[in-house]
């Protein structure tokens, strides 16, 4: 088994943070905009470097939706921060209408997704996005799983012409990918070699993936793991040539279990090669108050949640 | 062009609204003919533009923001007939495959459509970032929008107007089309706004009111005057009084024309009214 070592724990938004301040150096078309939360998105650095090319819009996401699509006709690639609830439930409409249907090319960067949120609990913990955001015609979703491929993939998206959704959260979780390695849009990457079961996870779930992974080979079962980072352009190549090795699938989001990855993924088994899935993913509730460990551990998004998908979905085979 | 010229292409677009919306019995022509005028001034007088070669960014030329897109029918004649693409594709409007939709889009492609609207309420906000950008690319041209009254409705049309003072974009001049209709009524009736003036005021821009907002003068004299206000730290609102199905005596004075065709015998008393200029598509 490959070994992953944790770098030492960093959170995705910082990566974020520090993936605009590169690009703010490096891209002079490169906007930045946000609803007065400057400092949980970590943008505070482009804000001091490039105060002409950063917006404060105030706590009126709509409003920043529309100026940001407006800033793409005259050649910018504005990028929006706020949290994930803000950035897709509360401007839906404007994000349907003025980027996706519009193809403008914004970049919607979405921090505090999920149930890891923790303590301000389910009004913020938006467990939907990926669902509501797959479904626009036009939309890239991305939800990267470390600091280091969070900074990767901001770098990208900038490269790439049309509307994005780049999600990432809040709490300090295993960095473990390599630092500046370039991010392929729509590239899944295969962590682990197995041939018993595939695990597909996406985010904060990868890394509990990979734990899955090494707990199920010390019992004998040998897993695949995908990092999933791309859930829409999916990744169908790397599922299928997985699967039809493995024969069983085991998802893992900090999700709702519908309209996320998972879903995705059962799409192209049915069509393509029906086979056993399990979800690992929040099952159709709202979170709560609490600590992101407590809460990834009530809502069974974890190490061990995964290992018993995995057993479960084997004994389907 | 001449105001005696701009009269007549008045009278043409005014024909092309009903004749679109009555071929495909669908559309909205009271707001579209409320509006003719102050589109077709500024298409055809105001606005510095490259109708020839249509660029997206639009670099260099003033832009404007259609953000009550259910007006389409005007919006597609207006470019249309200022050369953005083949009059003869009106005929298209609303029709299977057409890049002329229902509501303005992008998607479609179609020349002079800078961003889709239609649900209501964002066009400013889009204006604003546009002119943000005019800014940053130390372009001196400006963006024009134009909502209707019963859309202020919209909350969003607010958290743009305050962006708007606060932030002083001052390339910005927005046209509100108050016909004081919408489609359940009066906007009195509907949800009464009070003074569009106090409120817009209130909200730290410089509101220039045009009474007779269908006369090509009064209309002319308005755009002028705003492009003088502009570059001061304020952005500029027109409020134009308009009268909505302007031009076609059975349309007028009553919000029942918002989205209905007319009739076969309707349509010719309608064109009876208005002279062909141009020649028809």
């Amino acid at each position: 088994m490959k070994k992953y070592t944790d770098s030492g724990s960093k959170d995705t938004r910082s990566g974020f943070g520090a993936g605009l301040e590169e690009l703010g150096n490096t891209n002079e078309n490169v906007v930045a905009l946000c609803a007065d939360l400057t400092g949980s998105l970590k943008m505070n650095a482009f804000e001091d470097q490039h105060p002409d090319r950063f917006f404060q819009v105030g706590i009126a996401e709509a409003n920043m939706m529309g100026i940001a699509a407006g800033l793409t006709i005259g050649g910018k690639i504005p990028f929006t921060g706020t949290f994930a609830n803000f950035s897709t439930g509360r401007v839906y409409d404007q994000i349907r209408q003025s980027i996706a249907y519009s193809n403008k090319n914004v970049k919607i960067c979405a921090s505090h997704a999920g149930l890891t949120l923790g303590e301000d609990g389910a009004t913020h913990q938006i467990l939907e996005d990926i669902g509501l955001m797959k479904m626009l015609p036009h939309m890239v979703v991305i939800n990267p799983c470390d600091y280091n491929q969070t900074k990767a993939a901001t770098i990208a998206i900038a490269a790439y012409e049309g509307p994005v959704y780049l999600r990432f959260g809040r709490p300090k979780v295993a960095n473990f990918t390599p630092a500046d390695s370039a991010f392929k849009i729509g590239k899944g990457d295969i962590l682990q070699e197995g041939t018993d079961v595939t695990l597909i996870a996406t985010g904060h779930l990868v890394w509990e993936a990979l734990k899955a992974a090494e707990s199920l080979n010390e019992q004998g079962i040998s897993a695949e793991v995908i990092n999933m980072h791309t859930i829409k352009p999916l990744d169908e190549k790397a599922i299928l040539t997985s699967i039809k090795k493995t024969g069983c699938v085991v998802s893992a989001e900090e999700h709702n279990r519908y309209g996320g990855l998972g879903e995705s993924i059962a799409q192209v088994i049915t069509t393509n090669h029906p086979c056993p899935q399990e979800f690992v993913a929040v099952n159709d509730s709202f979170g709560e108050s609490g600590t992101p460990e407590q809460l990834m551990d009530k809502y069974g998004l974890n190490a061990a949640a995964i290992v018993a998908a995995a057993k479960k979905v084997i004994a389907r085979k | 062009m001449s105001q005696q010229n701009l009269q007549a292409v008045v009278s043409q677009v005014r024909r092309d609204i009903v004749r679109m919306v009555h071929a495909v019995n669908s559309g909205h022509p009271g707001g579209s003919l409320g509006c003719t005028e102050y589109l077709v001034s500024l298409y055809f007088k105001h606005l510095n533009h490259n109708s020839q070669e249509f660029s997206m960014n639009g670099i260099g030329e003033d832009l404007f923001f259609l953000s009550n897109g259910h007006i389409s029918p005007v919006f597609y004649s207006v470019l249309a007939r200022s050369g953005y693409f083949p009059v003869s594709e009106l005929a298209t409007f609303r029709k299977l495959n057409t890049r002329l939709q229902g509501h303005p889009t992008t998607h479609e492609g179609l020349e002079g459509i800078r961003i889709a609207s239609g649900s209501l309420g964002q066009g400013m906000s889009v204006a604003i970032g546009a002119a943000e950008a005019k800014k940053l690319n130390n372009d001196s041209s400006l963006v024009f929008t134009l909502h209707g009254d019963g859309e202020l409705q919209e909350g969003q049309v607010w958290e743009a107007a305050m962006y708007a003072s606060a932030k002083k974009i001052d390339n910005l001049i927005s046209a509100i089309d108050v016909n004081e209709k919408q489609i359940d009524g009066t906007t009195d009736d509907v949800l009464a706004m009070g003074s569009l003036r106090a409120k817009f005021e209130a909200f730290g821009w410089d509101v220039l009111d045009v009474e007779n907002g269908n006369d090509l003068d009064a209309i002319d004299q308005a755009i002028t005057l705003a492009k003088e206000k502009t570059g001061k730290g304020k952005p500029i609102c027109l409020l134009l009084h308009t009268e909505m199905g302007n031009g076609i005596d059975f349309m007028m004075g009553t919000h029942k024309w918002h989205g209905v065709a007319p009739n076969d015998a309707q349509l010719v008393s309608a064109l009876a009214q208005n002279e062909e200029t141009l020649g028809d598509y």
